[in-house]
């Protein structure tokens, strides 16, 4: 069901990764993906599983929960590795008409499929751990140099809160619908493409109904509450470095050091 | 009278496997009689809406089963047959949201089209499902959504009436309705019932509202029955009531503080007439002065 889906979802907790300052998870996050593209060798991949790893047991996120979370996005994992697979120019090991597998596309395939994996893990692990209001936060703060050339930075933030705010509302709401219109005997799950498409409409049109009403309540709420935007507008929760933010800094630029230096060395 | 739903050690169990997991009910042991109005109380979050669900087959159960008709609603292959949609309808929440077509005929018909009937049969079991609500015939072809909050409820409860289920079942009808929108559904159930001889399932976490109109009433309370009974036996349990966090009609609170005030008096009463009954009935002791 549309409640299985975990990516984006936000698991509250009190470890040292969630009390970590959104800014610096979202900057390490990144740091971390192009991390991922740098390493070459098995020496680095293991490396950076297993710092994954501590992040995960330090975050007490079930394990389990992590690898569910992968499910949505195995089709693409597997696509993606079966196109480096027979596509990847190199030393033939194995050919049959237009297809053929190399040596370099099997270990291609490889470190592709542990690249995407890592790599959702280590952005579910920054929306697992972060809440929605902070982590808009930290990225406003991390964009805001960008307000000088009159970018509308806190407009954008703010969509994106509202937006993330309205997903698991909006998932209860379809699931609703789904089965009002179940209990009046719609069928979701036979028929052709076309039929299929057609019985969308009924979970369709409500849905959209209610997003656009949610949509005018809201903004009434806001402005009720005399929401101008960003001139003047001060924070509850200030955002502040602390001392375990320094830590996962230096933690990480170690891990950097070490991944590059194996680079070097092709490890 | 014979038995037309049963459920038979119920449970289940939301978000098995994840931090969020809870269950919702718990062994859940039940016996609806054809042809009565079943009203069902419970405090938000005592599992009314999942019990509810689990009669036509939109949830499962993780454990026990739930029986139509003597039958198990779920096959051996874990299925659920549609059919079981249709016997036992059921009105959402807030029903006006799920309204959709163009029309108001049109969307009524929404639910007799998947049943596959005959055009004519439809166009039929839509006037009739109109009028059962209080919807005038020449509405038919007016968007649903130019109506007002309480007549798009009509319309939705008119979707659902229009499969003629054997068992239909309205999850808090009243809810955000005025007092006059509120009485005028609960009019509308009672006269359907009288008419068509439907057995009935109302929930509401009023008792003020259902007291007068069920039979007998199903009390639950986190996750499991604290009662199901008359009326009359449920309110004798007054004090178990408010302790499940529900509240009991006024005249049985009335009847209660007449008791503590050393008046012997039948404080079983919901309704304004039984109240006169059981006071006459206590002066004719001469106990009340």
């Amino acid at each position: 069901m549309l409640k299985d889906i975990t990516i984006g979802q936000f698991f509250p907790g009190d470890s040292a990764v969630h009390r970590l300052d959104p800014r610096v998870k979202i900057v390490l996050t990144v740091a971390f993906i192009v991390l991922l593209f740098l390493a070459e060798g098995p020496i680095s991949y293991a490396l950076i599983v297993a710092f994954l790893a501590v992040i995960i047991g330090i975050s007490r996120i079930s394990p389990g929960l992590v690898v569910r979370g992968l499910k949505p996005i195995l089709f693409i994992v597997v696509f993606t590795a079966v196109l480096n697979l027979f596509y990847t120019p190199g030393e033939y090991l194995w050919q049959w008409g237009f297809l053929h597998i190399s040596r370099e596309g099997i270990r291609l395939a490889i470190f592709m499929v542990i690249r995407l994996m890592l790599l959702i893990i280590a952005t579910s692990m920054l929306t697992y751990t972060t809440s929605p209001i902070q982590l808009t936060d930290g990225l406003e703060r991390l964009l805001s140099p960008l307000k000088k050339l009159h970018a509308p930075v806190h407009e954008l933030s703010m969509m994106m809160s509202i937006a993330l705010r309205f997903i698991p509302t909006l998932i209860e709401e379809t699931e609703k619908i789904i089965s009002a219109q179940k209990a009046r005997g719609a069928d979701f799950e036979s028929g052709s493409l076309v039929q299929r498409a057609r019985a969308m409409i009924p979970i369709l049109v409500p849905l959209f109904i209610s997003a656009f009403r949610r949509a005018d309540e809201l903004a009434t709420a806001m402005e009720c509450r005399l929401y101008r935007g960003d001139i003047g507008r001060t924070r509850m929760k200030q955002l502040k470095i602390a001392r375990v933010d320094i830590c996962a800094m230096v933690i990480c630029a170690a891990l950097f050091t070490a991944v590059l230096l194996l680079r070097r060395y092709g490890l | 009278m014979s038995t037309i739903l049963e459920t038979r050690g119920l449970t289940h169990i939301y978000g098995a496997g994840t931090p969020f997991e809870r269950k919702a009910l718990d062994h859940v042991d039940l016996k609806i009689e054809k042809g009565e109005i079943l009203g069902v109380i419970g405090h938000t979050g005592s599992g009314k809406s999942t019990l509810i669900q689990h009669f036509n087959g939109l949830l499962k159960p993780d454990e026990g089963e739930v029986l139509l008709d003597g039958q198990s609603i779920w096959n051996e292959k874990g299925k659920c047959a549609r059919e079981t949609r249709f016997r036992v309808g059921l009105v959402f929440q807030y029903p006006e949201y799920q309204l959709f077509e163009e029309t108001i005929a049109k969307d009524i018909a929404f639910g007799p089209t998947n049943m596959g009937l005959p055009q004519d049969e439809i166009n039929e079991r839509v006037l009739e499902s109109m009028r059962a609500v209080g919807l005038d015939e020449n509405m038919a072809n007016q968007s649903p959504f130019a109506l007002s909050g309480g007549q798009k409820r009509r319309v939705a409860i008119a979707g659902i009436l229009a499969m003629r289920p054997e068992v239909l079942v309205l999850d808090e009808p009243t809810a955000g309705l005025d007092p006059q929108g509120r009485d005028e559904i609960l009019g509308l159930v009672r006269d359907y019932h009288k008419q068509s001889g439907a057995t009935i399932l109302i929930v509401s976490h009023s008792m003020e509202d259902i007291a007068g109109l069920a039979d007998r009433l199903l009390v639950m309370d986190h996750t499991k029955v604290l009662f199901c009974d008359t009326p009359r036996a449920v309110f004798s349990h007054a004090n178990e009531i408010i302790a499940a966090g529900l509240d009991i009609p006024m005249i049985t609170k009335v009847m209660l503080e007449l008791k503590k005030r050393g008046h012997d008096v039948d404080t079983s009463v919901y309704t304004v007439q039984q109240a006169l009954d059981a006071l006459r009935a206590c002066k004719a002791k001469g106990g009340a002065r």
